[in-house]
């Protein structure tokens, strides 16, 4: 039986009410498989590529390109099966006349992150999905629980995923006390505790690899199974020139330069994603952090830890891009871990390559 | 996300955070109290329009409101200021400046320089300005460039709530006389802010829209002004670059010139009147260090030399709209087409 399906604008991240249309990457009468890249789409905090939820013949692109479309909007008509063309109209015209934006209503729209005192500090964390042994998702240097907005929604079809602002980072509390690798695992562990999870899988960026290889480490009970996003620990480099300026940026021109290092496409970094890391970097104590963090992982090009010995005692998928300027691809070598190396991704591959990290991730999750 | 609040909670949150924070921080104005000593939180005001509202029982003996004498109040918080204080005191219109303005521009201003660096005088000045409230010629005015004129002060010019907040907490550590200027007509405006303290940096404008074709420069309330106009062009394929000072004094010289080197082409926005404005220090400013970079004539868009007329018609063709940038813009493009 043929089914008329329809894909709609996504909503990434909390903030997001509208996406401007840029490119079709499809084109009508096109077949398509679930995850295939449909569309680029622009917000004003980041730019991003709507993927195929199902698989089927393209049949109507609706929206056009420049075109600005609030979250749910019709972007396109997707037939499994066979449909002729009244039939399609009809369902375009149906939605056109249902739909009603959620205007200015983002706090009645789904799920939204929670904050409490865990451990002695405010944590914040975004829960979604249910079911199934837990997934963690610890986000990098600098970043927040939004660095997984790409692949959070994806993963949690099937469990129930909580990502974390890190201490230091986010809406989390922003002092630390040691600084180091042991007082963010610690922070973490903590979590799990305060939401009664005993065992959970644990997927890091960055320096949130290390924060899971070093959660493992210590508590290798709690642990299901270690993804390991470009990962800090599993090598001797890391590029201690992106660390230095990326902390001494007090301004918008001084913060360009390191942030694009992390993306293999510079198109990438955007205004409102300047605008954003400037503005955490401008709370209070959030300084402090960096400089006490960034002396915790790296003395000029070298990293202060080698986790490699964690590995081995818990299932591991190692992800990395192949242009990752910032802790080189090549520290997936030799490792006792399945490797994925994505092609032409930099070092935020979570977000530049979604799909792929999501089906791996997923896969790997599946089996364990 | 960040939660949204409104421009005058952005600013109450900031004096409360600082408050906190600092038990040398206080608040002196007309009003800012409010009510007259009656019980309960209905008689206490908060200002004129409740931009103080709740601190005063929040924090007992430190919102102090003063008889109608600004030099009587301004001149005690610039004596507080000297003494280890860090006084908040409110000129509750700018129009008002007049009487005070010994105590701002002869003494506060003069301390540091006067006694050979060995005073500082930690002193915010709050103050409202701007048309559009049918609040006639001498409760409406723009005097920012009068403050900016005059060294030793601070002037600062917030945009959007974000800013207010983090501007204020800036202003208030800030060890020389800062004058922290809000605009009437933004306090309802609403945006995202975030709960922790945070400080935006003085001298450092922001870039609010990111464009190829030409640089509009301004400050205050017409940043959203401007924006509209350069939403309004993009339609027309004209690509603005939109820049908000923050701060008119430090002024971020780098980042306007920066800009106008990429567009090569300016129209500067400024709700003051023309004359010695903010409007005609950054045409001098571009054209002396960046004029081989401009394809063209700089416009400006002000007020006209006139006070602010109490008539409803008449007050709103005083103040700079989208219409009046939009045609400056078109006027520049057009001009320099053959430059381009």
């Amino acid at each position: 039986m043929s089914q008329i399906l329809t894909l709609t604008m996504p909503k990434w991240g909390l903030s997001m009410t509208e996406g401007r249309v840029d490119t079709w990457l499809r084109q009508e009468g096109d077949e398509i498989n679930t995850g295939d890249e449909i569309l680029d789409v622009e917000t004003d905090k980041i730019n991003g590529t709507v993927e195929a939820p199902f698989s089927g013949t393209l049949r109507r692109l609706v929206a056009q390109p420049d075109e600005t479309l609030p979250v749910g909007a019709l972007l396109a008509v997707v037939v499994q099966g066979e449909a002729d063309e009244a039939e399609i109209d009809a369902v375009v015209q149906r939605f056109q006349a249902e739909f009603v934006a959620a205007e200015g209503s983002e706090q009645a729209t789904g799920p939204v992150p929670q904050k409490a005192d865990v451990g002695g500090r405010l944590l914040r964390w975004f829960e979604l999905g249910e079911g199934g042994t837990p997934l963690v998702l610890v986000h990098g240097f600098a970043g927040d629980l939004n660095n997984w907005l790409f692949n959070h929604p994806a993963l949690a079809a099937e469990r129930r995923v909580i990502a974390l602002d890190l201490p230091g980072h986010g809406e989390s509390a922003k002092a630390l006390q040691r600084g180091d690798l042991d007082e963010l695992s610690q922070a973490v562990l903590a979590l799990l505790d305060h939401l009664d999870i005993p065992r959970a899988h644990l997927a890091g960026h960055s320096m949130g690899g290390a924060v899971c290889l070093n959660l493992a480490r210590l508590a290798p009970q709690r642990v299901a199974s270690l993804g390991l996003v470009a990962s800090v620990g599993l090598g001797e480099t890391i590029n201690g020139q992106y660390l230095q300026s990326f902390v001494a940026a007090a301004n918008r021109n001084a913060l360009k330069a390191p942030m694009t290092q992390l993306f293999a496409d510079p198109g990438l970094v955007t205004r409102q994603m300047l605008e954003d890391m400037l503005r955490f970097k401008r709370l209070e104590g959030v300084q402090q952090a960096l400089e006490q963090l960034s002396a915790a992982l790296a003395e000029g090009d070298r990293q202060r830890h080698d986790l490699r010995a964690v590995l081995g005692q818990h299932p591991a998928l190692v992800l990395w891009g192949s242009e990752d300027a910032i802790i080189p691809a090549s520290h997936s070598d030799g490792l006792d871990a399945e490797v994925l190396l994505v092609p032409g991704a930099g070092h935020m591959v979570q977000m530049e390559a979604a799909e792929q990290v999501n089906q791996r991730l997923a896969e790997f999750l599946r089996k364990h | 996300m960040a939660r949204k609040i409104s421009y005058q909670q952005a600013i109450n949150e900031a004096l409360a955070q600082e408050m906190r924070r600092d038990s040398t921080v206080f608040i002196i104005g007309e009003d800012v109290a409010g009510g007259a000593g009656a019980p309960g939180e209905d008689d206490a005001w908060g200002g004129v329009l409740g931009v103080t509202k709740g601190l005063y029982h929040q924090f007992p003996g430190r919102v102090l409101d003063a008889p109608l004498s600004e030099i009587g109040y301004v001149g005690a918080a610039v004596g507080a200021a000297t003494q280890g204080l860090r006084p908040v005191c409110e000129l509750m219109f700018v129009d008002f400046a007049g009487c005070c303005l010994d105590q701002i521009l002869n003494q506060a201003a003069k301390f540091r320089y006067m006694f050979g660096g060995k005073a500082v005088t930690p002193l915010v000045m709050r103050t409202m300005y701007g048309a559009g409230l049918r609040a006639a010629a001498q409760h409406s005015q723009m005097l920012t460039s009068l403050w900016t004129h005059i060294p030793g002060l601070k002037v600062v010019c917030p945009a959007t709530p974000y800013d207010a907040k983090g501007l204020l907490i800036q202003a208030i550590r800030d060890n020389d006389p800062v004058i922290f200027c809000e605009h009437k007509l933004l306090y309802s405006m609403q945006g995202e802010v975030p709960e922790e303290v945070y400080t935006v940096p003085f001298g450092e404008a922001n870039f609010v829209r990111d464009g190829d074709d030409i640089t509009l420069v301004t400050y205050g309330r017409m940043v959203h002004v401007a924006l509209e106009a350069a939403n309004n062009l993009a339609r027309q394929g004209i690509d603005c670059e939109v820049l908000d000072l923050r701060t008119t004094s430090p002024l971020d010289e780098d980042s306007i010139l920066e800009s106008v080197e990429k567009t090569g082409r300016l129209v500067v926005i400024d709700e003051a009147n023309p004359r010695c404005s903010m409007a005609t220090d950054i045409s001098a400013l571009v054209a002396q260090k960046a004029f081989a970079a401009l394809k063209g004539p700089i416009e400006m868009v002000t007020a006209p030399h006139t006070p602010v007329p109490f008539s409803d018609a008449l007050e709103d063709l005083y103040i700079p709209d989208a219409a009046k940038i939009e045609a400056a813009v078109r006027k520049v493009i057009e001009g320099t087409r053959s430059a381009a």
